[in-house]
């Protein structure tokens, strides 16, 4: 069997199927996603790629189940996860989605590694055992030594890397990127991009990586380009006019 | 997640200093106002209670407290004797008068005149010198609050005074709950004090009764004035009156009044705008925590651990900030024998929990309203 025909046959770790998304701006209606099919496979690096206003944040945001799509389905792992409820969904992304945000919006006054303890904190952990852990994956992003100091004491790319353990730290199978190197030089950002797919790419997981950054399309997976709330391209590079 | 909650609260500390200090200011200003009224307010009756074994106070029907009061005619005494159930029945004279002391100041002073020969009418302690010293000429017994603002940093033992143009000398101190005003007040023996106080045919303020074993004060005054028709009241009615009179024929309860109301309000106000300015400043944060999956519940009881945490510790300083307040002027005669009632406390504890309350609910809602997709904005 081909490599392409047994990508087919697994589960993608995300199935979408005519999501569309509109938003009102006054009287006006806005469509900002038009009916989008997607499967992302797992073990994929897959990036979403486009201009400002694309549709980018809105896509992944409905894609982790944090926006309800206007129409469509969406399947993260098999579950279909706009048919949960509120608490169920919640508890969804609990447990199978980490999320590293642009701005990081690390917890200013507690320190790096109880930063990267919180989901397994908010799953019910005790503190200090998930504190124990949060240092091991602070130790794998090679930032142990700076585990009890607060974000503002850590450079940007030690907190990209705290943000990154806090995404990784209760091993979700889906890790949700927003413009992780944005802030970061070329060289820490392949950096960042190199840990991404050291820790969060396996068999049974996926990243999707929402960016902007050239610098580092080379390292993707797969690129999917949207445009006007739809994915005008879909391969491995990006297309020769982008 | 909660001890996150007290992390984020902790951790800023300008605000949350702030919150402490709105919630303490709030506190102290609303304990410490109520108390000193509360305490104003039970003076209106020091009058009563200072005279702790009259079981009943025997008055005419148009008086009305210990300092507004009609004159009685003396036959009343005897009437009042005449009550069955009446153990003992002794004169009782209050008036204003005028001194003048020895440095030429005047001073307007309350004279009591307590019974000649039990010295019923007295207040229970002295603080110098002894109840007897009353049976020497022209003796009077100052109070002493009164001692303090008539002879400050000096004994008045042995001073004379020019009372009502007659020749009066301070022979004791005696321990008495202060009049709503601090008048000076001076105690001497009935006899005496109808020579001090000239004025009109009747000048027996009140008849001070004590009731005879197994008799009820109550079922007593009832009979006094329907076999007298006078009017009778059992001591805590008549303390109750004190008060009352205050109340409705002052401004004070609307003065105090608005200053809680304004200790409330400035609690809302600083603990509201930076409590809203805390959650504004963490709202990243928490759509943070919400997209990663924290429950809206969690949430909830995040901002209602740091909400109540603020209000405990703020709460317990400004009820500190009270009793501080109360120990540091204890010395001071304005401040004599105030005490924190136990009801204040609870007053001030449920507007705290108000004020919580109403800017916790405040604060949440801003939560509650952002969405967990901000955080990708």
């Amino acid at each position: 069997m081909t490599e392409t025909g047994n990508q087919a046959e697994r589960q993608p770790a995300i199935r979408t199927r005519g999501v569309t998304r509109d938003f009102q701006a006054g009287q006006q209606t806005i469509r900002v996603l038009h009916g989008i099919d997607l499967d992302v496979c797992p073990g994929e690096l897959t990036y979403l790629v486009g201009e400002s206003g694309s549709g980018k944040t809105t896509m992944i945001s409905i894609m982790c189940g944090i926006l309800w799509p206007t129409d469509g389905d969406v399947e993260v792992f098999g579950t279909d996860i706009y048919s949960l409820s509120d608490t169920d969904l919640v508890n969804f992304r609990l447990q199978n989605i980490g999320f590293i945000f642009q701005q990081y919006n690390l917890i200013p006054s507690i320190d790096a590694a109880s930063n990267a303890a919180v989901p397994l904190i908010a799953q019910g952990m005790d503190r200090l055992e998930a504190r124990e852990r949060a240092v091991a994956m602070l130790d794998k992003l090679n930032i142990a030594d700076q585990a009890g100091k607060l974000p503002n004491q850590l450079s940007g790319g030690q907190q990209q890397r705290v943000a990154i353990a806090r995404a990784l730290v209760h091993e979700p199978r889906l890790v949700v990127c927003d413009e992780p190197t944005a802030a970061l030089d070329a060289k820490s950002g392949r950096r960042v991009m190199d840990l991404l797919r050291e820790v969060g790419v396996a068999e049974d997981r996926s990243v999707i990586i929402v960016t902007h950054d050239n610098r580092i399309f080379d390292l993707a997976d797969r690129i999917l380009v949207l445009e006007d709330g739809r994915i005008t391209h879909d391969g491995t590079d990006m297309p020769e006019d982008h | 997640m909660l001890w996150i909650a007290i992390r984020m609260l902790t951790g800023d500390k300008q605000k949350f200093y702030g919150l402490l200090f709105g919630i303490a200011f709030s506190t102290l200003l609303i304990t410490q106002q109520l108390t000193i009224f509360v305490n104003l307010l039970e003076r209106g009756a020091s009058g009563t209670y200072n005279v702790s074994s009259a079981d009943v106070w025997v008055m005419d029907p148009v008086s009305r407290t210990t300092d507004v009061a009609y004159a009685l005619p003396s036959t009343a005494l005897d009437q009042v004797r005449g009550v069955p159930g009446v153990d003992w029945a002794v004169p009782h004279l209050r008036a204003n008068a005028s001194v003048r002391t020895k440095d030429g100041d005047l001073e307007g002073v309350a004279i009591i005149g307590v019974d000649d020969a039990t010295l019923i009418g007295l207040p229970k302690g002295m603080i110098e010198g002894s109840t007897d010293v009353l049976s020497q000429p022209d003796s009077v017994i100052i109070d002493d609050v009164g001692a303090e603002r008539m002879f400050p940093g000096q004994s008045p033992i042995g001073e004379r005074l020019e009372l009502n143009d007659q020749r009066a000398v301070v022979r004791g101190i005696a321990d008495a709950i202060p009049s709503f005003t601090s008048t000076v007040v001076l105690y001497t023996k009935y006899s005496q004090a109808l020579r001090y106080v000239p004025g009109t045919r009747n000048r027996l303020s009140f008849v001070l009764v004590g009731a005879a074993d197994g008799i009820d004060a109550k079922s007593l005054s009832e009979r006094i004035e329907e076999q007298t028709g006078l009017k009778a009241q059992t001591r805590d009615e008549f303390a109750r009156d004190g008060v009352d009179f205050i109340i409705e024929n002052t401004g004070i309860p609307l003065n105090f009044g608005i200053t809680v109301l304004l200790g409330f309000i400035v609690g809302v106000a600083i603990v509201g705008l930076t409590f809203s300015l805390f959650i504004r400043d963490n709202i990243k944060q928490f759509g943070a925590l919400k997209a990663i999956g924290v429950t809206n519940g969690k949430i909830a009881q995040m901002v209602a651990v740091q909400a109540g945490m603020v209000g405990m510790i703020g709460y317990g300083l400004g009820v500190l900030g009270t009793v501080g307040f109360i120990s540091a002027f204890s010395n001071d005669p304005t401040f004599k024998g105030f005490y924190i009632p136990w009801q204040i406390p609870l007053i001030s504890f449920a507007a705290m929990v108000l004020i919580i309350v109403l800017t916790g609910w405040i604060a949440l809602r801003g939560v509650m309203n952002t969405e967990p997709a901000a955080v990708f904005r």
